[in-house]
Protein backbone atom coordinates (compact mmCIF):
# COMPACT_ATOMS: atom_id res chain seq x y z
CA UNK A 1 0.00 0.00 0.00
CA UNK A 2 1.47 3.35 -0.98
CA UNK A 3 0.91 6.04 1.62
CA UNK A 4 0.83 9.80 1.10
CA UNK A 5 3.88 11.93 1.80
CA UNK A 6 2.03 13.69 4.63
CA UNK A 7 1.32 10.36 6.31
CA UNK A 8 4.89 9.14 5.87
CA UNK A 9 6.22 12.43 7.24
CA UNK A 10 4.12 12.12 10.40
CA UNK A 11 5.13 8.48 10.73
CA UNK A 12 8.84 9.10 10.30
CA UNK A 13 8.94 12.34 12.26
CA UNK A 14 6.13 11.97 14.76
CA UNK A 15 5.30 15.27 16.50
CA UNK A 16 4.76 15.57 20.23
CA UNK A 17 5.62 12.05 21.34
CA UNK A 18 5.67 11.76 25.08
CA UNK A 19 3.92 11.72 28.38
CA UNK A 20 2.34 14.47 30.47
CA UNK A 21 1.72 14.11 34.17
CA UNK A 22 -1.73 12.59 34.28
CA UNK A 23 -2.16 13.59 37.95
CA UNK A 24 -1.89 17.28 37.03
CA UNK A 25 -5.28 19.00 37.26
CA UNK A 26 -4.68 20.81 33.96
CA UNK A 27 -3.91 17.60 32.06
CA UNK A 28 -6.56 15.52 30.34
CA UNK A 29 -5.72 11.96 29.27
CA UNK A 30 -7.52 9.84 26.69
CA UNK A 31 -6.65 6.16 26.27
CA UNK A 32 -8.61 4.48 23.50
CA UNK A 33 -8.41 1.27 21.51
CA UNK A 34 -7.32 -2.17 22.69
CA UNK A 35 -4.18 -4.29 22.25
CA UNK A 36 -6.29 -7.14 20.80
CA UNK A 37 -7.52 -4.80 18.07
CA UNK A 38 -4.00 -3.84 17.14
CA UNK A 39 -4.20 -0.19 18.11
CA UNK A 40 -4.08 1.76 21.34
CA UNK A 41 -3.79 5.57 21.42
CA UNK A 42 -2.99 7.66 24.41
CA UNK A 43 -3.48 11.36 23.84
CA UNK A 44 -2.92 14.01 26.48
CA UNK A 45 -3.64 17.73 26.58
CA UNK A 46 -2.44 20.40 28.97
CA UNK A 47 -4.89 23.29 29.25
CA UNK A 48 -4.13 26.82 30.43
CA UNK A 49 -6.30 28.63 32.94
CA UNK A 50 -7.78 30.51 29.98
CA UNK A 51 -8.97 27.22 28.48
CA UNK A 52 -6.38 27.06 25.69
CA UNK A 53 -4.52 23.83 24.92
CA UNK A 54 -0.88 24.71 25.56
CA UNK A 55 0.60 21.30 25.03
CA UNK A 56 -0.41 17.95 23.61
CA UNK A 57 1.43 14.62 23.68
CA UNK A 58 0.71 11.17 22.38
CA UNK A 59 1.90 7.62 22.36
CA UNK A 60 0.37 5.09 20.01
CA UNK A 61 0.65 1.34 19.56
CA UNK A 62 -0.53 0.66 16.06
CA UNK A 63 0.04 0.78 12.36
CA UNK A 64 1.54 3.66 10.43
CA UNK A 65 -1.83 5.32 9.88
CA UNK A 66 -2.68 5.20 13.58
CA UNK A 67 0.62 6.78 14.53
CA UNK A 68 0.33 9.47 11.86
CA UNK A 69 -3.31 10.23 12.82
CA UNK A 70 -2.41 10.75 16.46
CA UNK A 71 0.68 12.80 15.61
CA UNK A 72 -1.43 15.07 13.40
CA UNK A 73 -4.09 15.36 16.09
CA UNK A 74 -1.59 16.67 18.64
CA UNK A 75 -0.36 19.21 16.12
CA UNK A 76 -3.88 20.47 15.50
CA UNK A 77 -4.76 20.57 19.19
CA UNK A 78 -1.99 22.92 20.25
CA UNK A 79 -3.19 26.50 20.53
CA UNK A 80 -6.86 25.60 20.19
CA UNK A 81 -9.46 26.31 22.81
CA UNK A 82 -11.02 23.22 24.35
CA UNK A 83 -14.29 24.01 22.63
CA UNK A 84 -12.65 24.33 19.20
CA UNK A 85 -10.74 21.09 19.80
CA UNK A 86 -14.04 19.27 20.18
CA UNK A 87 -14.89 20.26 16.62
CA UNK A 88 -11.98 18.32 15.10
CA UNK A 89 -13.58 15.79 12.81
CA UNK A 90 -12.06 12.48 11.83
CA UNK A 91 -12.75 13.18 8.14
CA UNK A 92 -10.39 16.17 8.29
CA UNK A 93 -7.65 13.76 9.39
CA UNK A 94 -8.60 11.36 6.58
CA UNK A 95 -8.26 14.19 4.07
CA UNK A 96 -5.04 15.64 5.41
CA UNK A 97 -3.27 12.26 5.49
CA UNK A 98 -5.08 10.79 2.46
CA UNK A 99 -5.92 7.69 4.48
CA UNK A 100 -7.02 4.73 2.40
CA UNK A 101 -10.54 3.40 3.17
CA UNK A 102 -9.31 0.47 5.29
CA UNK A 103 -7.49 2.92 7.53
CA UNK A 104 -10.35 5.31 8.25
CA UNK A 105 -10.85 3.66 11.64
CA UNK A 106 -7.44 5.10 12.64
CA UNK A 107 -8.82 8.63 12.22
CA UNK A 108 -11.95 7.68 14.17
CA UNK A 109 -9.73 6.45 16.96
CA UNK A 110 -7.82 9.76 16.94
CA UNK A 111 -11.09 11.71 17.21
CA UNK A 112 -12.16 9.41 20.06
CA UNK A 113 -8.82 10.04 21.77
CA UNK A 114 -9.27 13.82 21.53
CA UNK A 115 -12.81 13.65 22.94
CA UNK A 116 -11.74 11.28 25.67
CA UNK A 117 -8.84 13.53 26.73
CA UNK A 118 -11.13 16.57 26.85
CA UNK A 119 -13.72 14.66 28.83
CA UNK A 120 -11.07 13.67 31.35
CA UNK A 121 -9.89 17.29 31.63
CA UNK A 122 -13.44 18.55 32.10
CA UNK A 123 -14.26 15.97 34.75
CA UNK A 124 -11.15 16.95 36.67
CA UNK A 125 -12.14 20.61 36.56
CA UNK A 126 -15.86 20.30 36.99
CA UNK B 1 18.99 3.89 6.40
CA UNK B 2 22.31 4.57 4.78
CA UNK B 3 22.35 1.35 2.82
CA UNK B 4 20.10 1.69 -0.21
CA UNK B 5 20.34 -1.98 -1.11
CA UNK B 6 17.02 -3.78 -1.01
CA UNK B 7 16.98 -6.85 1.19
CA UNK B 8 14.46 -9.59 0.47
CA UNK B 9 13.48 -11.73 3.45
CA UNK B 10 10.05 -12.69 2.14
CA UNK B 11 10.91 -15.84 0.23
CA UNK B 12 7.81 -17.65 1.49
CA UNK B 13 5.73 -15.21 -0.55
CA UNK B 14 7.72 -15.92 -3.65
CA UNK B 15 11.33 -16.64 -4.47
CA UNK B 16 13.37 -14.85 -7.09
CA UNK B 17 13.72 -16.91 -10.25
CA UNK B 18 17.24 -18.37 -10.30
CA UNK B 19 19.20 -16.88 -13.24
CA UNK B 20 20.04 -20.43 -14.36
CA UNK B 21 16.30 -21.10 -14.57
CA UNK B 22 15.69 -17.95 -16.61
CA UNK B 23 18.45 -18.98 -18.99
CA UNK B 24 16.93 -22.43 -19.44
CA UNK B 25 13.51 -20.93 -20.19
CA UNK B 26 14.52 -18.32 -22.76
CA UNK B 27 14.71 -20.52 -25.88
CA UNK B 28 11.15 -21.68 -25.32
CA UNK B 29 9.60 -18.30 -26.01
CA UNK B 30 10.83 -17.81 -29.59
CA UNK B 31 13.26 -20.43 -30.81
CA UNK B 32 11.14 -23.38 -29.69
CA UNK B 33 7.62 -22.00 -29.93
CA UNK B 34 5.66 -25.23 -30.36
CA UNK B 35 2.59 -26.54 -28.61
CA UNK B 36 3.51 -29.71 -26.73
CA UNK B 37 0.26 -31.25 -27.91
CA UNK B 38 1.11 -30.82 -31.62
CA UNK B 39 2.02 -34.37 -32.49
CA UNK B 40 2.68 -33.97 -36.21
CA UNK B 41 5.57 -31.56 -36.65
CA UNK B 42 9.00 -30.87 -35.20
CA UNK B 43 7.88 -27.70 -33.38
CA UNK B 44 5.49 -29.76 -31.32
CA UNK B 45 7.99 -32.58 -30.85
CA UNK B 46 10.62 -30.18 -29.50
CA UNK B 47 8.13 -28.68 -27.04
CA UNK B 48 6.94 -32.13 -25.98
CA UNK B 49 10.53 -33.24 -25.46
CA UNK B 50 11.25 -30.20 -23.30
CA UNK B 51 8.16 -30.87 -21.17
CA UNK B 52 9.16 -34.49 -20.83
CA UNK B 53 12.63 -33.54 -19.55
CA UNK B 54 11.07 -31.14 -17.03
CA UNK B 55 8.62 -33.82 -15.91
CA UNK B 56 11.55 -36.16 -15.28
CA UNK B 57 13.46 -33.50 -13.35
CA UNK B 58 10.48 -32.77 -11.12
CA UNK B 59 9.62 -36.45 -10.64
CA UNK B 60 13.23 -37.07 -9.73
CA UNK B 61 13.22 -34.34 -7.08
CA UNK B 62 10.25 -35.87 -5.26
CA UNK B 63 10.97 -39.52 -5.98
CA UNK B 64 7.95 -40.36 -8.16
CA UNK B 65 7.29 -41.46 -11.76
CA UNK B 66 6.96 -38.90 -14.56
CA UNK B 67 3.42 -40.02 -15.32
CA UNK B 68 2.41 -39.00 -11.82
CA UNK B 69 3.18 -35.32 -12.47
CA UNK B 70 0.16 -33.22 -13.54
CA UNK B 71 1.06 -29.68 -14.56
CA UNK B 72 -1.22 -26.86 -13.43
CA UNK B 73 -1.03 -23.08 -13.26
CA UNK B 74 0.24 -23.14 -9.69
CA UNK B 75 -0.24 -24.60 -6.24
CA UNK B 76 -3.65 -22.97 -5.75
CA UNK B 77 -4.99 -24.75 -8.81
CA UNK B 78 -3.29 -27.98 -7.77
CA UNK B 79 -4.92 -27.75 -4.30
CA UNK B 80 -8.31 -27.08 -5.89
CA UNK B 81 -7.88 -29.99 -8.30
CA UNK B 82 -6.82 -32.40 -5.56
CA UNK B 83 -9.61 -31.55 -3.13
CA UNK B 84 -12.52 -30.96 -5.48
CA UNK B 85 -11.27 -33.63 -7.88
CA UNK B 86 -11.12 -36.29 -5.16
CA UNK B 87 -14.47 -35.18 -3.74
CA UNK B 88 -16.17 -35.57 -7.11
CA UNK B 89 -14.38 -38.79 -8.02
CA UNK B 90 -14.96 -40.57 -4.70
CA UNK B 91 -18.25 -39.10 -3.54
CA UNK B 92 -20.01 -42.43 -3.88
CA UNK B 93 -17.56 -43.80 -1.36
CA UNK B 94 -18.00 -40.95 1.09
CA UNK B 95 -18.25 -37.20 1.48
CA UNK B 96 -16.03 -36.51 4.48
CA UNK B 97 -12.69 -34.69 4.31
CA UNK B 98 -10.35 -33.93 7.20
CA UNK B 99 -8.02 -30.96 7.15
CA UNK B 100 -6.34 -28.54 9.55
CA UNK B 101 -7.16 -25.00 10.65
CA UNK B 102 -3.72 -23.70 9.69
CA UNK B 103 -3.90 -24.74 6.04
CA UNK B 104 -3.46 -22.24 3.23
CA UNK B 105 -6.59 -20.50 1.94
CA UNK B 106 -6.34 -22.50 -1.28
CA UNK B 107 -7.17 -25.57 0.79
CA UNK B 108 -9.58 -23.97 3.27
CA UNK B 109 -11.59 -22.13 0.62
CA UNK B 110 -11.74 -25.25 -1.54
CA UNK B 111 -13.05 -27.14 1.50
CA UNK B 112 -15.66 -24.43 2.10
CA UNK B 113 -16.80 -24.86 -1.50
CA UNK B 114 -16.95 -28.62 -1.03
CA UNK B 115 -19.17 -28.11 2.03
CA UNK B 116 -21.54 -26.12 -0.16
CA UNK B 117 -21.47 -28.99 -2.64
CA UNK B 118 -22.69 -31.41 0.04
CA UNK B 119 -19.40 -32.44 1.56
CA UNK B 120 -18.56 -32.61 5.24
CA UNK B 121 -15.26 -31.20 6.42
CA UNK B 122 -13.52 -31.56 9.79
CA UNK B 123 -10.98 -28.85 10.63
CA UNK B 124 -8.44 -30.12 13.16
CA UNK B 125 -6.86 -27.87 15.77
CA UNK B 126 -3.11 -27.57 16.21
CA UNK B 127 -1.00 -27.28 19.33
CA UNK B 128 1.03 -24.27 20.43
CA UNK B 129 3.76 -25.25 17.97
CA UNK B 130 1.41 -25.66 15.04
CA UNK B 131 1.34 -29.46 14.91
CA UNK B 132 -1.82 -31.48 14.75
CA UNK B 133 -2.64 -34.14 17.32
CA UNK B 134 -2.37 -37.62 15.77
CA UNK B 135 -4.95 -39.12 18.12
CA UNK B 136 -7.46 -36.43 17.21
CA UNK B 137 -6.79 -37.10 13.56
CA UNK B 138 -7.37 -40.82 13.95
CA UNK B 139 -10.51 -40.22 16.00
CA UNK B 140 -11.89 -37.94 13.31
CA UNK B 141 -11.71 -40.63 10.63
CA UNK B 142 -15.05 -42.33 9.98
CA UNK B 143 -16.68 -44.60 7.41
CA UNK B 144 -17.44 -41.72 5.08
CA UNK B 145 -13.93 -40.21 5.20
CA UNK B 146 -12.32 -40.14 1.77
CA UNK B 147 -9.41 -37.75 2.21
CA UNK B 148 -7.05 -36.24 4.77
CA UNK B 149 -5.37 -33.01 3.67
CA UNK B 150 -2.40 -31.74 5.70
CA UNK B 151 0.17 -29.24 4.54
CA UNK B 152 3.77 -30.42 4.67
CA UNK B 153 5.16 -27.17 6.08
CA UNK B 154 3.30 -24.06 7.14
CA UNK B 155 3.82 -20.87 5.19
CA UNK B 156 3.68 -18.54 8.20
CA UNK B 157 5.57 -20.46 10.87
CA UNK B 158 7.54 -23.05 8.90
CA UNK B 159 6.22 -25.80 11.18
CA UNK B 160 6.62 -29.23 9.58
CA UNK B 161 3.97 -31.85 10.31
CA UNK B 162 4.79 -35.46 11.18
CA UNK B 163 4.02 -36.62 7.65
CA UNK B 164 5.00 -40.27 8.07
CA UNK B 165 2.85 -40.72 11.16
CA UNK B 166 -0.12 -39.11 9.40
CA UNK B 167 0.49 -41.25 6.33
CA UNK B 168 0.50 -44.39 8.49
CA UNK B 169 -2.84 -43.48 10.04
CA UNK B 170 -4.35 -42.84 6.60
CA UNK B 171 -3.07 -46.16 5.32
CA UNK B 172 -4.41 -48.01 8.34
CA UNK B 173 -7.89 -46.65 7.66
CA UNK B 174 -7.71 -46.78 3.88
CA UNK B 175 -8.22 -43.07 3.24
CA UNK B 176 -6.36 -40.95 0.74
CA UNK B 177 -3.72 -38.52 2.00
CA UNK B 178 -3.16 -35.22 0.24
CA UNK B 179 -0.55 -32.59 1.08
CA UNK B 180 -0.06 -28.99 0.08
CA UNK B 181 3.74 -29.08 0.03
CA UNK B 182 4.20 -25.67 -1.55
CA UNK B 183 6.58 -24.38 1.10
CA UNK B 184 8.57 -27.58 1.44
CA UNK B 185 9.35 -28.87 -2.05
CA UNK B 186 12.80 -27.92 -3.23
CA UNK B 187 13.87 -26.83 0.24
CA UNK B 188 13.71 -30.05 2.25
CA UNK B 189 13.28 -33.67 1.18
CA UNK B 190 9.67 -34.25 0.19
CA UNK B 191 9.17 -37.77 -1.10
CA UNK B 192 5.42 -38.45 -1.00
CA UNK B 193 5.77 -42.19 -1.48
CA UNK B 194 8.02 -42.56 1.54
CA UNK B 195 5.45 -41.05 3.87
CA UNK B 196 2.24 -42.30 2.28
CA UNK B 197 1.11 -39.11 0.52
CA UNK B 198 -1.08 -39.87 -2.51
CA UNK B 199 -1.59 -36.34 -3.84
CA UNK B 200 0.84 -33.47 -3.43
CA UNK B 201 0.51 -29.88 -4.62
CA UNK B 202 3.41 -27.48 -5.16
CA UNK B 203 4.49 -24.57 -7.31
CA UNK B 204 7.43 -23.29 -9.31
CA UNK B 205 7.76 -19.84 -7.81
CA UNK B 206 8.54 -20.96 -4.27
CA UNK B 207 11.52 -23.03 -5.42
CA UNK B 208 13.36 -20.42 -7.49
CA UNK B 209 11.36 -21.22 -10.61
CA UNK B 210 8.86 -19.06 -12.49
CA UNK B 211 5.34 -18.06 -11.46
CA UNK B 212 2.37 -19.47 -13.33
CA UNK B 213 3.26 -23.15 -13.14
CA UNK B 214 2.57 -25.77 -10.51
CA UNK B 215 2.23 -29.49 -10.10
CA UNK B 216 -0.18 -31.95 -8.62
CA UNK B 217 1.45 -35.30 -7.97
CA UNK B 218 -1.17 -38.04 -8.30
CA UNK B 219 -0.23 -41.55 -7.17
CA UNK B 220 -0.72 -44.10 -9.96
CA UNK B 221 -0.24 -47.47 -8.26
CA UNK B 222 -1.23 -48.89 -4.89
CA UNK B 223 -3.51 -47.10 -4.77
CA UNK B 224 -4.37 -45.84 -8.23
CA UNK B 225 -5.72 -42.38 -7.51
CA UNK B 226 -7.91 -40.45 -9.91
CA UNK B 227 -9.27 -36.95 -9.71
CA UNK B 228 -12.14 -35.45 -11.68
CA UNK B 229 -10.86 -32.69 -13.93
CA UNK B 230 -11.85 -29.20 -12.84
CA UNK B 231 -10.84 -27.58 -16.13
CA UNK B 232 -12.27 -29.21 -19.23
CA UNK B 233 -10.91 -28.94 -22.73
CA UNK B 234 -8.40 -30.87 -24.79
CA UNK B 235 -7.84 -33.65 -22.28
CA UNK B 236 -4.24 -32.78 -21.53
CA UNK B 237 -2.35 -34.23 -18.57
CA UNK B 238 -4.01 -37.64 -18.74
CA UNK B 239 -7.42 -36.02 -18.82
CA UNK B 240 -6.99 -34.46 -15.40
CA UNK B 241 -6.10 -30.92 -16.45
CA UNK B 242 -6.88 -29.51 -19.85
CA UNK B 243 -5.13 -26.49 -21.29
CA UNK B 244 -2.10 -25.90 -23.49
CA UNK B 245 1.01 -26.57 -21.47
CA UNK B 246 2.98 -23.50 -20.41
CA UNK B 247 6.18 -24.82 -21.95
CA UNK B 248 8.68 -22.10 -20.91
CA UNK B 249 7.42 -22.13 -17.32
CA UNK B 250 7.42 -25.92 -17.19
CA UNK B 251 11.00 -25.98 -18.50
CA UNK B 252 11.87 -23.44 -15.81
CA UNK B 253 10.23 -25.43 -13.05
CA UNK B 254 12.10 -28.52 -14.26
CA UNK B 255 15.41 -26.69 -14.16
CA UNK B 256 14.54 -25.32 -10.70
CA UNK B 257 13.84 -28.88 -9.54
CA UNK B 258 17.17 -30.13 -10.89
CA UNK B 259 19.04 -27.30 -9.14
CA UNK B 260 17.11 -27.92 -5.91
CA UNK B 261 17.94 -31.59 -6.00
CA UNK B 262 21.64 -30.82 -6.34
CA UNK B 263 21.84 -27.91 -3.93
CA UNK B 264 19.01 -27.91 -1.41
CA UNK B 265 20.94 -29.68 1.30
CA UNK B 266 23.79 -27.19 1.29
CA UNK B 267 21.34 -24.28 0.86
CA UNK B 268 19.39 -25.44 3.90
CA UNK B 269 22.52 -25.79 6.03
CA UNK B 270 23.76 -22.32 5.11
CA UNK B 271 20.42 -20.56 5.40
CA UNK B 272 19.48 -22.17 8.71
CA UNK B 273 22.71 -20.80 10.22
CA UNK B 274 21.74 -17.31 9.07
CA UNK B 275 18.19 -17.79 10.37
CA UNK B 276 19.51 -18.91 13.74
CA UNK B 277 21.81 -15.91 13.87
CA UNK B 278 18.93 -13.56 13.12
CA UNK B 279 16.82 -15.15 15.81
CA UNK B 280 19.57 -15.26 18.42
CA UNK B 281 20.73 -11.68 17.94
CA UNK B 282 17.26 -10.18 17.89
CA UNK B 283 16.39 -12.07 21.07
CA UNK B 284 19.63 -10.81 22.66
CA UNK B 285 19.17 -7.20 21.53
CA UNK B 286 15.52 -6.88 22.48
CA UNK B 287 13.30 -7.84 25.41
CA UNK B 288 10.00 -9.67 25.05
CA UNK B 289 10.63 -11.49 21.78
CA UNK B 290 8.57 -14.64 21.24
CA UNK B 291 9.14 -17.42 18.75
CA UNK B 292 6.01 -18.67 16.98
CA UNK B 293 6.17 -22.23 15.66
CA UNK B 294 8.05 -25.41 16.38
CA UNK B 295 11.75 -24.97 16.96
CA UNK B 296 12.36 -28.74 16.59
CA UNK B 297 10.31 -29.32 13.44
CA UNK B 298 10.49 -26.41 11.08
CA UNK B 299 11.75 -25.23 7.75
CA UNK B 300 15.40 -24.19 7.75
CA UNK B 301 14.85 -20.74 6.30
CA UNK B 302 11.87 -19.42 8.29
CA UNK B 303 11.40 -17.75 11.63
CA UNK B 304 8.28 -16.07 12.94
CA UNK B 305 8.82 -13.73 15.87
CA UNK B 306 6.47 -11.56 17.92
CA UNK B 307 7.85 -8.33 19.33
CA UNK B 308 5.52 -7.64 22.21
CA UNK B 309 3.72 -4.27 22.37
CA UNK B 310 4.78 -3.32 18.85
CA UNK B 311 2.31 -3.49 15.98
CA UNK B 312 3.65 -5.38 12.96
CA UNK B 313 2.64 -3.08 10.12
CA UNK B 314 3.93 0.00 11.91
CA UNK B 315 7.18 -1.81 12.65
CA UNK B 316 7.59 -2.81 9.01
CA UNK B 317 7.10 0.80 7.97
CA UNK B 318 10.26 1.74 9.85
CA UNK B 319 12.39 -0.27 7.42
CA UNK B 320 10.26 -1.37 4.49
CA UNK B 321 11.93 0.95 2.02
CA UNK B 322 14.90 -1.39 2.23
CA UNK B 323 13.83 -4.64 3.83
CA UNK B 324 10.97 -6.93 2.86
CA UNK B 325 9.38 -9.19 5.47
CA UNK B 326 5.74 -9.94 6.25
CA UNK B 327 3.50 -9.70 9.29
CA UNK B 328 0.52 -11.51 10.79
CA UNK B 329 -0.86 -8.17 11.87
CA UNK B 330 -4.42 -7.34 10.90
CA UNK B 331 -3.29 -4.09 9.35
CA UNK B 332 -1.47 -5.96 6.63
CA UNK B 333 -4.59 -7.83 5.57
CA UNK B 334 -7.70 -6.63 3.84
CA UNK B 335 -9.88 -8.38 6.40
CA UNK B 336 -8.48 -6.44 9.40
CA UNK B 337 -8.21 -9.75 11.25
CA UNK B 338 -4.85 -10.95 12.54
CA UNK B 339 -3.34 -14.13 11.13
CA UNK B 340 -5.69 -17.10 11.56
CA UNK B 341 -2.66 -19.37 11.58
CA UNK B 342 -1.14 -17.69 14.63
CA UNK B 343 -4.53 -17.53 16.34
CA UNK B 344 -4.88 -21.30 15.77
CA UNK B 345 -1.56 -21.76 17.58
CA UNK B 346 -3.21 -20.14 20.58
CA UNK B 347 -1.48 -16.78 20.38
CA UNK B 348 -3.44 -13.87 21.77
CA UNK B 349 -4.54 -11.32 19.21
CA UNK B 350 -1.98 -8.88 20.62
CA UNK B 351 0.97 -11.20 19.89
CA UNK B 352 -0.44 -12.00 16.46
CA UNK B 353 -0.55 -8.28 15.68
CA UNK B 354 3.09 -8.07 16.77
CA UNK B 355 4.41 -10.88 14.58
CA UNK B 356 6.97 -10.67 11.81
CA UNK B 357 7.81 -13.54 9.47
CA UNK B 358 11.32 -13.67 8.11
CA UNK B 359 11.81 -16.11 5.25
CA UNK B 360 15.37 -16.30 4.00
CA UNK B 361 16.43 -17.84 0.74
CA UNK B 362 19.15 -19.09 -1.55
CA UNK B 363 20.30 -15.58 -2.33
CA UNK B 364 20.28 -14.20 1.22
CA UNK B 365 23.73 -13.14 2.41
CA UNK B 366 25.11 -12.79 5.92
CA UNK B 367 25.61 -9.07 5.34
CA UNK B 368 21.91 -8.73 4.58
CA UNK B 369 20.99 -10.60 7.74
CA UNK B 370 23.25 -8.29 9.74
CA UNK B 371 21.56 -5.24 8.23
CA UNK B 372 18.15 -6.72 9.00
CA UNK B 373 19.13 -7.37 12.62
CA UNK B 374 20.26 -3.74 12.97
CA UNK B 375 17.11 -2.37 11.30
CA UNK B 376 14.77 -4.54 13.37
CA UNK B 377 16.51 -3.69 16.61
CA UNK B 378 16.26 0.01 15.83
CA UNK B 379 12.69 -0.27 14.56
CA UNK B 380 11.37 -2.21 17.54
CA UNK B 381 13.07 0.16 19.99
CA UNK B 382 11.62 3.16 18.17
CA UNK B 383 8.12 1.69 18.09
CA UNK B 384 8.31 0.82 21.77
CA UNK B 385 9.29 4.41 22.57
CA UNK B 386 6.05 5.36 20.80
CA UNK B 387 3.96 2.63 22.41
CA UNK B 388 1.72 3.50 25.37
CA UNK B 389 1.28 -0.16 26.25
CA UNK B 390 5.04 -0.69 26.33
CA UNK B 391 5.25 2.25 28.75
CA UNK B 392 2.46 0.76 30.87
CA UNK B 393 4.13 -2.64 30.79
CA UNK B 394 7.39 -1.06 31.93
CA UNK B 395 5.55 0.69 34.78
CA UNK B 396 4.34 -2.70 35.92
CA UNK B 397 0.69 -2.17 35.00
CA UNK B 398 -1.20 -5.41 34.37
CA UNK B 399 -2.48 -4.87 30.85
CA UNK B 400 -5.02 -7.66 31.19
CA UNK B 401 -6.63 -5.79 34.06
CA UNK B 402 -7.07 -2.57 32.04
CA UNK B 403 -10.55 -1.89 30.74
CA UNK B 404 -9.93 -1.26 27.06
CA UNK B 405 -12.41 0.43 24.80
CA UNK B 406 -12.76 -2.24 22.14
CA UNK B 407 -13.63 -0.84 18.78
Amino acid sequence: MAYSNQLLDHFKNPRNVGTLDKENKNVGTGLVGAPECGDVMRLQIQVSDEGVIEDAKFKTFGCGSAIASSSLATEWLKGKSVEDALKIDNMAIVEELALPPVKIHCSVLAEDAIKSAIKDYKEKNA
Amino acid sequence: MANPRKIYLDNNSTTPCDPRVVEAMLPYFYEVPGNAASRNHPFGWAAEEAVSVAREQIADLIGVEEKEIIFTSGATEADNLALKGVFEMYKRKGNHIITVKTEHKAVLDSCAKIEKMGGEVTYLDVDRKGRLNLEELEAAIKDTTILVSVMWANNETGTIQDMKAIGDICEKHGVLFMSDATQAVGKIKTHPKEVGVHLMAFTGHKMYGPKGVGVLFVNRKKPRVKVTAQIDGGGHERGMRSGTLNVPAIVGMGKAAAIAKAEMEQDAARVSKLRDKLEKELSANLEEVYLNGDIDNRMPHVTNLSFKHVEGEGLMMTFNENIAVSSGSACTSASLEPSYVLIALGLGDDLAHSSIRFSLGRFTTEEEVDLAIAALTKGVSHMRDLSPIWEMYKEGIDLDAVEWSEH
